[in-house]
């Protein structure tokens, strides 16, 4: 911490107060995401490994610890091309904007109950609104191509994203409903008084998962990318770093989500002995094996049978547990 | 003045034309669909075939019976035993040449085996297409026993030649029955839990019921056969129809479902891995001591000449009904070799079927027909 404190005093000097714990503190997010993302990807692929009975990377590193780093070194030196007839300033912008939202989102999450970290009275609606732009930059992507593959991923992305949002949404308000807040830090902390919220809403926290699954792009709803059918789907244009932005945007979505579902349903930082920031990234990372195991077990659903899942059957449910949690709050108190 | 607005219902503006492959991650080799597409369904589906083409059946013509024997497994590298015995086969016939008793049932084993192989693949890259990646692994795990147990009698893992003109080029080990009952009760084991894992999955059974469905009828203009004919009704295999080598000696039941869709076609190949099995084990009991070859040197001779005189021989191999057209003039090799493959009709059907499904029924219904593209080009 000294270290940290000596680095801003020294940024202070020449940038003012301000500018410099802005500065250090969006530095020490991205690098964190991006050792994140580093990991993820070697997990997933170790997970993948065991559920499929190999015993994934090997190579590089003892037990095949460093092979994402081998891997970014990759992807940096490869060429990046550009199609001809591309809407060029899209196509170009569209890799760069991929994860802002999810960053934005990233610097939203309580980290442990310390008054500095995230105290925004409408936290929870600004998440939930800003991991709906992500779909925007994919769209942009998948269209901007000229690749018939891209754009069908893209679109596909779209009507994906939005109807999922919806019971993600539902799930999330019935938690305000019990907690009275929409401030994620008094969520966790309502949650500290009583038990997880998992155990009040069991069904909304399914409907959360199930909703950020599809958020996140991931089997068995991996219908913007399924690799059978459309190739690379909307990154199917994109090599090089451009191709790594989507992937670390994915990865990045997959732990931010995933550190919303541990706010909202798991208490966030709260656990014994640890400090609250361990607590939390311990119960993401439990949400995100899940993810894993989830998709290397399931094949995936068709297009049309998805959103029929999600009109027909989780914003349905969604409502009525919505309903059911506001009698109970209500009327039982 | 009145704008005239065109309408967006009419067909050249509201249709996109979509090229799928030859280089695409599920066409199973080098395929080229051009798809007419509305959305995201399919109007008109257009397959290219060709990309793969060797001239099998011109090389034939210019090479002795014997040196075709290496050809005959690259056409389908999945099923090369069916495909190499049938060659063998179809000479000995002609040429009369008789065949030893241990030869005839090590040629079912062996094919038995080979279709087991097959059919495990297919599974594996049919829920690839659907895109559940685990399976694959599993099902090439069972493969991969099967693989090792051919591989030492032929010495080949894909391109099997160990056919010859009057029985086998190596006899099977002495400890191979041992080897080949642990490899079929560790496959029995797992039928089990493919039905549970698959057959059982809500995902998979919603993506493959009414899917693809196409009519006895139109499985008779088009020739199709195998599983695919099976899973349509039709009781229809080579092994029972026209018995061949020595199949008439085995118990087997033929597997058939009337649904047609691309369950139905699921259910039959798992239904027939089983009959597979029960067919290698009787064949295993029986297995007759003696010689494999009736004479060493004639199965590898180069002139061998046939009698004039033209052969049609059917076999059942993993796909559906393979044949081959023999023409002789007497010469040292063949006047003219057709082939008949069972992947050909099987995909031709898919023109009929196809339109009003979706891109991503294409792949499930594309795979769950299980061609193969070099088999096609030829």
């Amino acid at each position: 911490m000294t270290l940290l404190t000596g680095l801003r005093d020294w940024i202070a000097g020449f940038l003012g107060e301000f500018l410099a714990t802005w500065l250090l503190g969006a530095a020490l997010i991205m690098t964190f995401l991006a050792f994140n993302v580093l990991f993820l990807v070697l997990a997933e692929r170790k997970l993948a490994g065991h559920f499929q009975r190999r015993v994934g990377p090997m190579e590089v590193g003892p037990h095949g610890s460093l092979q994402s780093i081998a891997d970014m070194i990759k992807l940096l030196g490869k060429q990046i091309l550009t199609p001809v007839a591309t809407d060029r300033f899209v196509y170009l912008l569209a890799p760069l904007m991929v994860f802002l939202p999810t960053l934005c989102v990233a610097s939203l999450i309580p980290l442990t109950g310390a008054e500095a970290f995230a105290n925004q009275p409408y936290g929870l609606l600004v998440i939930i609104a800003l991991s709906g732009v992500t779909v925007l930059s994919i769209f942009m992507a998948g269209w901007s191509s000229n690749n018939k593959y891209a754009v069908l991923g893209g679109m596909r992305s779209v009507s994906q994203v939005i109807a999922y949002e919806i019971p993600v949404l539902l799930a999330a308000l019935s938690v305000v409903m019990i907690a009275q807040t929409t401030n994620l830090r008094q969520i966790v902390e309502a949650q500290a008084n009583t038990h997880w919220y998992v155990l009040y809403q069991p069904i909304a926290a399914l409907l959360f998962f199930i909703g950020i699954t599809a958020e996140t792009n991931r089997a068995p709803f991996d219908i913007p990318e399924a690799e059978s059918e459309l190739v690379g789907g909307f990154h199917t244009e994109y090599s090089g770093m451009r191709f790594a932005m989507f992937f670390f945007a994915e990865y990045t979505n997959m732990l931010v989500l995933g550190a919303l579902g541990a706010t909202l349903f798991l208490g966030g930082w709260l656990g014994p002995w640890l400090p609250g920031p361990v607590w939390l990234l311990l119960k993401t990372y439990a949400v995100i094996f899940v993810l894993i195991w989830v998709r290397w077990t399931f094949p995936r659903l068709r297009f049309d049978q998805l959103m029929s899942f999600a009109w027909k059957l989780l914003i349905p449910v969604a409502l009525l547990n919505l309903v059911i949690t506001a009698i109970l709050v209500h009327g039982v108190g | 003045m009145t704008a005239q607005t065109p309408t967006l219902t009419a067909e050249p503006l509201d249709t996109y034309t979509l090229n799928m492959g030859p280089q695409h991650p599920s066409t199973h080799g080098v395929l080229r669909l051009v798809l007419t597409l509305r959305g995201e369904k399919l109007v008109h589906v257009d397959p290219v075939i060709g990309y793969g083409h060797r001239g099998h059946e011109k090389m034939a013509e210019n090479r002795t019976y014997a040196q075709f024997l290496p050809n005959t497994s690259r056409q389908d590298y999945l099923s090369g035993v069916i495909y190499n015995n049938a060659w063998c086969e179809a000479v000995e016939k002609l040429a009369g040449i008789p065949v030893p008793e241990r030869a005839l049932v090590a040629r079912v084993i062996l094919a038995e085996f080979n279709r087991l192989a097959s059919h495990l693949m297919w599974i594996g890259a049919y829920l690839l297409d659907l895109g559940g990646w685990t399976p694959q692994l599993y099902t090439w795990d069972d493969r991969e026993a099967i693989l090792f147990l051919l591989e030492s009698v032929t010495g080949s893992r894909l391109t099997y030649c160990t056919g010859r003109f009057g029985g086998l080029s190596r006899d099977l080990d002495a400890d191979f029955p041992a080897r080949a009952r642990v490899v079929l009760k560790k496959l029995k084991d797992r039928w089990q839990e493919y039905e549970d894992l698959v057959e059982g999955n809500v995902i998979f059974v919603q993506r493959t019921r009414g899917v693809g469905i196409f009519t006895k009828e139109q499985c008779q203009s088009y020739g199709v056969t195998g599983s695919s004919l099976r899973a349509a009704g039709v009781a229809y295999d080579v092994r029972k129809v026209e018995p061949y080598g020595a199949y008439p000696r085995f118990q087997f039941d033929i597997p058939t479902r009337p649904e047609s869709d691309a369950f139905a076609r699921y259910w039959v190949r798992v239904q027939e891995m089983k009959q597979s099995v029960r067919i290698i084990e009787q064949a295993l009991e029986q297995l007759p001591d003696g010689p494999i070859l009736t004479e060493r040197g004639l199965g590898s001779k180069k002139r061998l000449k046939l009698p004039v005189g033209t052969q049609y021989y059917a076999v059942e191999a993993a796909r559906g009904a393979y044949g081959i057209l023999l023409v002789s003039e007497g010469g040292t090799e063949p006047y003219r070799a057709k082939f008949r493959v069972p992947s050909y009709a099987n995909l031709a059907v898919m023109q009929d079927v196809m339109p009003g499904y979706m891109v991503a029924d294409l792949v499930g219904i594309l795979g769950s027909i299980d061609v193969i593209i070099p088999e096609i080009d030829r």
